[in-house]
């Protein structure tokens, strides 16, 4: 095993699976069904690296719970080969479509023109069934990224890889090993079967409903007067305090690095070294709460971009961010990577050892989290209206929020809505948010950038585990725009759980109007989230800069978890012209909460 | 019909839209059998929807009936439009027959449909006969989680009509109230086999009607059915 201690940064273990540049066809694939952890074979998924790439989209029989299936993939693997680039070349990755149907890249983060960012509709027309499109571009930022199809429900159904990127000036973040994490999540069902399902019932996927036994538990617990008290809001507003997830562990076969718990991922140590893990989340509809159960782990990196070093024991990673962290484990010992699923009905799960005969224990799942009216946008007079109970249950997390609700209002006195600050315009419900689309409206939405989120908040009292929040995100270099925001667009997430219709300000992106960016300018986005579940945001073509309370070190992000119930702020400068996708990075909720931001 | 349903299917597509080649809203179509069921009784009973659609407007058909032994003695079926009018409830507007008892019967039927607060699915209705007779009816449903897999609903339907039609056994007033508690298990949500009881009672002239015919004016029956949807 090499040091490196230049530029380059990654170091490659000897059993790597290195593929050329030239054409790599499908014989690079993994085997399916046979491959467990327990062989001493470390599974790799193919790399490939250079400036010319080609990408060849098919079908391929895969076999995650028994059955046989046919995935789309990129090269024959999934998940599709590791992209190795280098900041400051040029790439070009010619990608051909053997499908039956339109497929397409997006190379998720990059920056590049916007002809080359693989939406179809809005970056060009796609690539039709046995064409090949070129797409090329300077590269020109370093860190960790991913692509996956931007076509019906390909990504889905297997077309998702990583992207590492060297940085061209030597890496602040020194390691002896540096693997990818991708997780994802897998259903042998058609994906348009499982939206349609949604449709006609949407909690057709929910096996953690509230049930009679609940309710009885409550009311030993806590008296009926109580416990009524407690239904009553929900029972009114008819939403269920445990729908977390619309679609999970029911249907999904979680996956890391393309495995599933069963088989497992293994990554392999030595003594004493330092391993560097690139997490991904390229699940469909799945937020992941990642943790190596006694191991630390130190976040250098967030989608992509370097951050100041934040020493961690869990975090939550929303669909489509990306994280990487340092971690030092102990040797002689094997550590358990788990991944649970937001909702708890499963997780991926991988292994770090330096020995591979060595097997990690499996640590219990923590408890199916439960919505509460927090979670809900509620308002202060709504809460006293609960009494004692939000106050019980959640004490921990109003704590948290009070304070950092006090610390957002005195940031907001001082910085009176300045850059990093947040906002301080009021939160105004549209006229379009009152329909039959929108089954909720949040009262008062607030910031949460200190708050852990649904099922995370008790980690720090309970187990004495510090948990990573967004307010914990402090670029490693200074804004790079240090400009106050010209103005401010508020959004609002809306939708009807019951429905399973979503939207922006009420407004589904078929019938929506492009949101108008002027070139060069700087502009606050304060997303709203009007309902019960999280939406990762991700905009295209340009950094969105979370405004975590330090004007100084903004964060830079391309996907941002818009916590239920609360609200979010973060500087966009306008600098790349042309038409760009932004949307809820869930996949059945991004069809219609979408819209096109255009910059002339 | 069918060119109805062909017009309504042109409609919904050269409306649809594309989200980066994806159909948001598709046009999709539900069948739900809600109740299939044998009593003890020798009788037997449908109770059945579906529809085809995009979110907010659909092509709504319902259908009921009982048989007697293999003779079917009430068959009714709703053609309906249905148009969101609210986040948890859909306006419908559309035609009503009853196929049996003879002779038949054409409603124009105005309802509502939705879940109120506090979960009860409702389905409320005011239908007007072609000989100006006014039918109101009211039906209400709640499912009760056991467990993941055990649900126990509890339903009732009232059915009101403004004027006596001897032809068919109908008396003005309130005609007949019916309640039913059935307990299920889902194999999967799809599919789930049903044990319950069925009451109900029929009033004023109508049970006079049920009288003259021989006919009890209240019934019980143990029942167990199939309820399923795709």
């Amino acid at each position: 095993m090499t040091k490196h201690s230049n530029y380059l940064a990654t170091p490659i273990t000897r059993r790597r699976f290195v593929l050329g540049t030239s054409s790599v066809i499908a014989g690079a694939a993994l085997t399916w069904p046979n491959l467990a952890a327990s062989t001493d074979q470390e599974i790799r998924t193919p790399e490939l690296r250079g400036q010319n790439f080609n990408l060849d989209i098919d079908y391929q029989v895969v076999n995650f719970t028994g059955k046989n299936r046919i995935a789309t993939t990129v090269n024959g693997s999934l998940p599709a080969p590791i992209l190795r680039w280098k900041q400051g070349e040029k790439v070009t990755l010619k990608v051909t479509n053997h499908l039956a149907s339109d497929s397409s890249i997006h190379w998720h983060g990059m920056i590049l023109p916007t002809n080359m960012d693989g939406v179809p509709g809005l970056s060009f027309a796609g690539i039709k069934p046995g064409a090949t499109f070129e797409y090329q571009f300077d590269v020109q930022q370093s860190g960790t990224y991913w692509y996956h199809s931007h076509s019906g429900f390909q990504e889905q159904t297997g077309i998702y890889g990583a992207i590492v990127i060297t940085p061209a000036q030597p890496d602040p973040i020194q390691c002896d090993r540096d693997y990818v994490v991708i997780l994802s999540d897998w259903t042998d069902e058609d994906p348009s079967d499982v939206y349609a399902k949604l449709k006609k019932q949407s909690h057709y996927y929910n096996r953690h409903e509230r049930t009679a036994a609940d309710t009885w538990a409550e009311i030993k617990d806590k008296g009926v007067t109580q416990t009524w008290r407690e239904r009553k809001m929900w029972n009114q507003m008819r939403m269920s305090d445990r729908d977390i997830s619309d679609v999970n562990g029911t249907t999904y076969t979680f996956l890391m690095n393309g495995q599933t718990p069963e088989q497992g991922w293994t990554g392999l140590f030595n003594k004493g070294e330092k391993v560097r893990l690139r997490f991904i989340n390229a699940a469909a509809m799945t937020l992941f709460d990642v943790r190596i159960p006694n191991v630390k782990m130190t976040v250098v990196a967030a989608d992509g971009q370097n951050i100041e070093p934040v020493t961690i024991d869990d975090f939550r990673i929303g669909v489509a961010e990306t994280y990487d962290v340092i971690v030092e484990p102990e040797a002689d010992k094997a550590h358990t990577i788990i991944a649970q699923a937001i909702d708890r009905t499963g997780f991926a799960y991988g292994v770090l050892t330096s020995d591979m005969n060595m097997k990690a224990e499996l640590p219990e799942l923590d408890p199916s989290p439960i919505l509460t009216m927090a979670d809900m946008g509620m308002n202060h007079d709504g809460m006293t209206d609960m009494d004692e109970m939000s106050m019980m249950d959640i004490s921990e997390h109003m704590e948290h929020q009070m304070d950092h609700s006090m610390h957002m209002a005195m940031a907001s006195e001082m910085g009176s809505g300045k850059a990093g600050f947040g906002s301080d315009e009021a939160i105004k419900h549209k006229q379009t948010e009152f329909g039959p689309q929108v089954d909720m409206r949040a009262e008062m939405p607030m910031y949460k950038l200190n708050d852990p989120g649904i099922g995370l908040r008790d980690h720090a009292t309970r187990y004495g585990r510090k948990v990573l929040t967004y307010g914990d995100l402090r670029n490693l270099y200074q804004t790079p725009d240090l400009r106050e925001p010209e103005r401010e667009i508020q959004l609002h997430l809306t939708g009807n759980m019951a429905r399973y219709m979503w939207s922006i300000d009420g407004v589904k992106y078929a019938d929506a109007e492009p949101i108008i960016l002027k070139y060069g300018e700087r502009v606050r986005f304060t997303l709203v989230n009007d309902t019960m579940m999280n939406h990762p945001m991700h905009l295209h073509g340009m950094w969105s800069d979370l405004e975590t309370g330090d004007g100084e070190r903004i964060p830079r992000k391309h996907t941002i978890i818009v916590q239920p119930g609360s609200k979010v702020s973060y500087l966009v400068t306008a600098d790349a012209r042309g038409r760009w996708a932004y949307h809820c990075h869930l996949m059945f909720h991004m069809l219609s909460m979408f819209r096109e931001v255009r910059v002339i | 019909m069918f060119r109805l349903v062909t017009l309504f299917i042109t409609l919904c597509c050269a409306n649809a839209a594309y989200a980066a080649g994806m159909i948001d809203d598709p046009v999709l179509t539900m069948i739900k059998i809600d109740q299939l069921e044998v009593g003890d009784d020798d009788n037997s009973a449908w109770d059945a929807q579906a529809w085809l659609g995009k979110d907010l407007s659909k092509l709504w058909f319902k259908t009921e009936g009982e048989l007697n032994n293999s003779d079917v003695e009430k068959a009714e079926v709703q053609l309906l439009y249905s148009r969101a009018i609210a986040p948890y409830w859909d306006a419908q507007i559309g035609w009503r027959h009853d196929i049996k008892p003879e002779p038949n019967r054409n409603w124009l039927a105005l309802g509502v449909q939705g879940l109120a607060p506090y979960f009860f699915e409702t389905d409320v209705a005011l239908f007007v006969g072609e000989d100006g007779n006014i039918n109101l009816r009211g039906q209400l449903e709640y499912e009760l989680m056991l467990s993941q897999k055990w649900v126990l609903s509890p339903e009732v339907e009232v059915n009101i009509f403004s004027k006596n039609d001897a032809g068919v056994g109908i008396g003005s007033g309130l005609s007949e109230i019916s309640a039913g508690l059935r307990l299920r298990y889902e194999i999967k949500r799809e599919f789930a086999p049903y044990i319950g009881v069925e009451w109900g009672k029929r009033f004023g002239q109508t049970a006079d009607f049920a009288q003259q015919e021989g006919e009890s004016d209240s019934s019980v029956s143990w029942l167990a059915g199939l309820r399923f949807w795709f």
